[in-house]
């Protein structure tokens, strides 16, 4: 886990200790925020004057009466507020430049024989506008998915982070994803019996291909999975490797859940979920995490027709762990609308008849709920002991519009917030030329 | 609806005319069919007319509320009363009738209603199959002949949301980009109809979108036909622009002088109301040296753009854009999803703003119309973090008279002063907080949305027995 660190901390060009566990000088720094609002994102109420303290990378402490350990670097956060750096739900963050652009777009290839096997990571680029634009915006880690092309199966998506340095890649092969509704179905040939037996054939391959690897024939004409994608969907059906599943409507959801009684292994996390509030206990009573849409409310397929903007405080109240993505939804560049998605499902708790988030579950499932969904909740989503230091000090409330990161850390190490777009900003602050072209203007 | 990026970016062209614009109030005319036929008889302007009637109110007396009045003024702890459909009076203290319903507004918020400039609503509805894709005749570059009315399904529950999730009270369906010429808009109020002639805003004028830039250029060049680059997006808008001004001045000469009809063309029928100045140009461009093209194609053939949508570079040449009094239809902080908004900034619309130009907040999408305010809050917040000192209620003119201007319909709506419909909204809390919804909107001065009353919740007929019936959403 101290491997990205030293990475960074190399690229920083600083000079860090031998004896290989020795954090990177810019890791290794004690840094001791003090004096802002501290929110833990745990799901727990803001904390006024609150202390964090992050060491080597990670968050030593974090709340109230914590101790400033002797020459820490001092950040003066009165006024401000600190958090947990934001992390995307479901994203395609790092996978495409310009969305239309195809050359730029690395989300899904069409043209591929493989699926399953298919591993997002060498197409992060962590130099992506779109990284730096929402780590300005105060997302310091993306769940990052690849989308289908051929069939259900998408490939293995990654866990990366939003610094400026070129190792953007957290874990791979973090998760398979698949499409189970209706994109599910259209995938599949048509339908969603289709989809199922489609499921179902390949995981049995996958299971066969676990119990005799040289045995197992890729290549017949009757096999539906390569070689290489029946090895990608073996950790899936052995319970090692989380597998998303997207499904919207209340039935299907109950379908997936359903796959757990053939597959016992498998480690579900429901992504969409639009009418989850329909089976709400259904889900609670299986212990399946959820990534949802935060602000649905149309009809906007059949799959659809009961959504709403109290889904994800429906879920909550029913006991389901659920958190925010960006599902079919600008997933590539605007992960940044998180805390504003947030902000919004607490105003429902003012609504009559809706049902909204606590602030602190709220912030919560823009945090802690997303690593927890991945099983990473101990590494990384909040402040408390032991978590990777990524911290962001907000100039005003994070969830209300218009506050900005003022300062942001990942793995402890300080990272710039001016963007490309801040520069064309202040190109242009004056539309006018001055005596030179614009072009000479930076 | 996000998903739809490039359908609806496909969709999202138009120009429209300049705020401080201008043919402002002219209708598009009087039904033509009462008259006694005359020599020269003039095509039905207003073959669709509207039918909408205000549904009755009650005099409404709202108290120690803040007021946004829409023009940039501001009232604490203030009143507002409306009567018979109309505002009555706005002020610190207004006399009111005896009997009139008391509205305690201690710790709301007062706004007119928004207006939203740009949207598909209706033309493509939810659920979003292809079925319900009717927001784009891309079977020609050149679709003056088509009328997004024709298109409007009322029963779009994405109405509803608006109304409920936005305090969206008026608003203008375009057709989509895909064409050079897209065709008519239409105004609409906000209001639950079984007709779109039920829903039409009474003696707006009609709009013609226009698209620059990637769109048509990508839709007709990859079937290899004109255009397929953006000069020959210009060429053909000019060989149409020359043939509707030769169009006008034949039946501009039969009005004048009688004898024989020239031929009736649908399509020309729109281009010539808009070179008359009846109807209002909407231009969907996003890049800033295509906005200075279509300015000066626009002066070559006499007519005038009202707003330039989507409008991404706007920040670049804000003061051409003052100059020549075209608003600006821009969304807070969309970016990047196509070639031509890879420059967007989330500053351009309080730039717009700052340079003395005409600033709207636009939508483009059945989930952004629900949180208009929000996208204003967004760019108002980024405007000051750049030093821009704009009071919230004058951001809110970039949501109500701005665009009421830009639609001709200022005379009437967007702003709380007396004598204009009775559009508002009562908000929750202050309209630029994420923590603030709407409480209760009117139109025409009679309540449609009620937060606390469910009876006072409308629910279409696609969602009228389907899993969640009648919930928040």
């Amino acid at each position: 886990m101290t491997v990205p660190m030293l990475r960074r901390a190399a690229l920083f060009g600083a000079a860090f200790l031998a004896g290989g566990l020795g954090a990177a000088a810019a890791g290794a720094e004690t840094v001791a925020i003090t004096g802002g609002t501290v929110a833990i994102g745990d799901g727990s109420a803001p904390i006024e004057g609150g202390t964090v303290v992050v060491r080597d990378g990670r968050i030593v402490a974090a709340g109230r009466g914590v101790a400033v350990p002797p020459g820490a670097t001092l950040v003066d956060a009165t006024g401000k507020w600190v958090t947990p750096g934001l992390i995307a739900g479901f994203s395609r963050l790092g996978l495409a430049e310009v969305d239309a652009v195809e050359e730029t777009n690395d989300i899904a290839a069409e043209g591929s024989p493989f699926s399953a096997a298919i591993d997002v990571a060498p197409g992060i680029n962590p130099r992506a506008t779109a990284i730096a634009v929402n780590r300005a915006a105060g997302i310091t880690r993306a769940i990052v998915a690849p989308a289908v092309a051929t069939e259900i199966f998408a490939g293995q998506g990654a866990v990366i982070d939003t610094g400026s340095d070129l190792a953007a890649v957290t874990h791979a092969r973090a998760f398979q994803f698949v499409e189970l509704g209706e994109a599910g179905a259209e995938e599949a040939g048509g339908s969603r019996p289709a989809a199922y037996l489609e499921f179902r054939t390949k995981l049995a391959d996958a299971q066969r291909y676990a119990r005799d690897p040289g045995g197992y024939d890729g290549d017949s004409k009757d096999a539906l999975l390569t070689r290489a994608d029946a090895a990608a969907l073996v950790p899936v059906v052995q319970g090692r490797m989380p597998l998303l599943v997207h499904v919207e409507s209340g039935p299907d959801i109950l379908n997936v859940l359903k796959l757990k009684a053939e597959f016992p292994a498998l480690r579900l996390v429901l992504v969409g979920a639009a009418e989850g509030w329909t089976v709400a206990r259904e889900i609670a009573a299986a212990r399946v995490p959820v990534i949802a849409s935060a602000l649905v409310s149309l009809p906007a397929s059949f799959e659809m027709r009961a959504a709403t903007q109290s889904n994800i405080g429906r879920l909550r109240a029913a006991g389901v762990p659920v958190a925010i993505g960006m599902i079919n939804d600008d997933e590539a560049r605007q992960a940044r609308y998180a805390p504003q998605y947030a902000g919004n499902l607490v105003a429902l708790t003012r609504v009559p008849g809706a049902t909204g988030l606590s602030w602190g579950e709220a912030l919560a499932a823009i945090s802690s709920g997303p690593a927890e969904a991945l099983g990473l909740a101990g590494e990384m989503g909040s402040l408390r002991p032991g978590r990777r230091a990524d911290v962001v000090v907000w100039d005003g409330d994070p969830l209300q519009l218009g506050s900005r990161p003022a300062r942001l850390w990942i793995d402890g190490v300080e990272q710039p917030l001016v963007t490309r777009q801040h520069r064309l900003r202040d190109r242009y602050a004056r539309p006018e030329e001055g005596e030179l072209p614009k072009a000479y203007q930076r | 609806m996000r998903h739809h990026h490039l359908v609806v970016a496909l969709a999202a062209a138009g120009l429209v005319g300049g705020c401080a614009a201008t043919a402002g109030a002219r209708p598009a005319g009087a039904p033509a069919a009462s008259g006694k036929p005359v020599a020269a008889a003039k095509p039905a302007s207003d073959p669709f007319p509207s039918t909408y009637r205000a549904y009755p109110g009650v005099p409404t007396l709202v108290t120690n509320v803040t007021i946004f009045d829409g023009e940039g003024g501001r009232i604490e702890g203030g009143q507002a009363l409306f009567a018979e459909g109309k505002v009555v009076a706005v002020g610190a203290a207004v006399e009111a009738p005896a009997g009139v319903t008391v509205i305690d507004g201690t710790g709301k918020w007062l706004t007119p209603g928004i207006i939203d400039i740009h949207s598909h609503l209706g033309d493509y509805p939810s659920p979003s199959v292809s079925a319900h894709s009717d927001g784009n005749e891309a079977t020609g570059p050149v679709r003056a002949e088509v009328w997004a009315e024709h298109s409007v399904w009322p029963q779009d529950p994405g109405f509803t949301r608006a109304l409920a999730n936005g305090g969206v009270t008026t608003l203008q369906i375009l057709p989509g980009s895909a064409n050079l010429f897209g065709g008519r808009s239409v105004t609409l109020k906000n209001v639950p109809a079984r007709t779109v002639q039920a829903m039409k805003f009474p003696g707006a004028p009609h709009g013609l979108k226009m698209a620059c830039g990637e769109n048509p250029k990508r839709v007709y060049g990859s079937r290899r036909q004109l255009p397929s680059t953006r000069m020959g997006n210009v060429a053909l808008n000019r060989q149409t622009w020359a043939r509707a001004a030769e169009y006008k001045r034949k039946w501009d000469k039969y009005e004048r002088d009688g004898g024989e009809p020239p031929t009736r063309d649908i399509g020309l029928d729109t281009l010539r109301g808009v070179l008359a100045g009846d109807i209002l140009v909407h231009n969907h461009c996003y890049r800033a040296d295509e906005m200075a093209i279509v300015l000066d194609m626009a002066k070559e053939f006499g007519y005038r753009v009202s707003t330039f949508h989507h409008a991404v570079e706007s920040y670049k040449i804000a003061d051409l854009l003052r100059e020549n009094a075209v608003c600006s239809a821009m969304w807070a902080d969309w970016w990047g999803f196509k070639m031509e908004a890879y420059d967007a900034v989330d500053e351009n619309i309080p730039l717009v703003h700052n340079a003395g130009a005409c600033a709207i907040v636009h939508s483009d999408d059945a989930n952004g119309i629900q949180r208009l305010n929000q996208e204003a809050a967004k760019a108002l917040a980024n405007g000051r973090r750049m030093g821009f000192d704009i009071p919230d209620e004058v951001a809110w003119t970039w949501l109500s008279s701005n665009p009421a201007k830009a639609m001709g319909i200022a005379d009437r709506t967007g702003s709380l002063v007396p004598g204009k419909m009775a559009d508002a909204v009562l908000w929750n809390g202050h309209p630029f907080s994420v923590y603030t919804r709407p409480e209760k909107v009117w139109i025409d001065g009679a309540l449609l949305f009620d937060a606390q009353d469910p009876a006072r919740r409308p629910v279409t007929d696609f969602e009228l027995g389907q899993p969640g019936e009648g919930d928040v959403k």
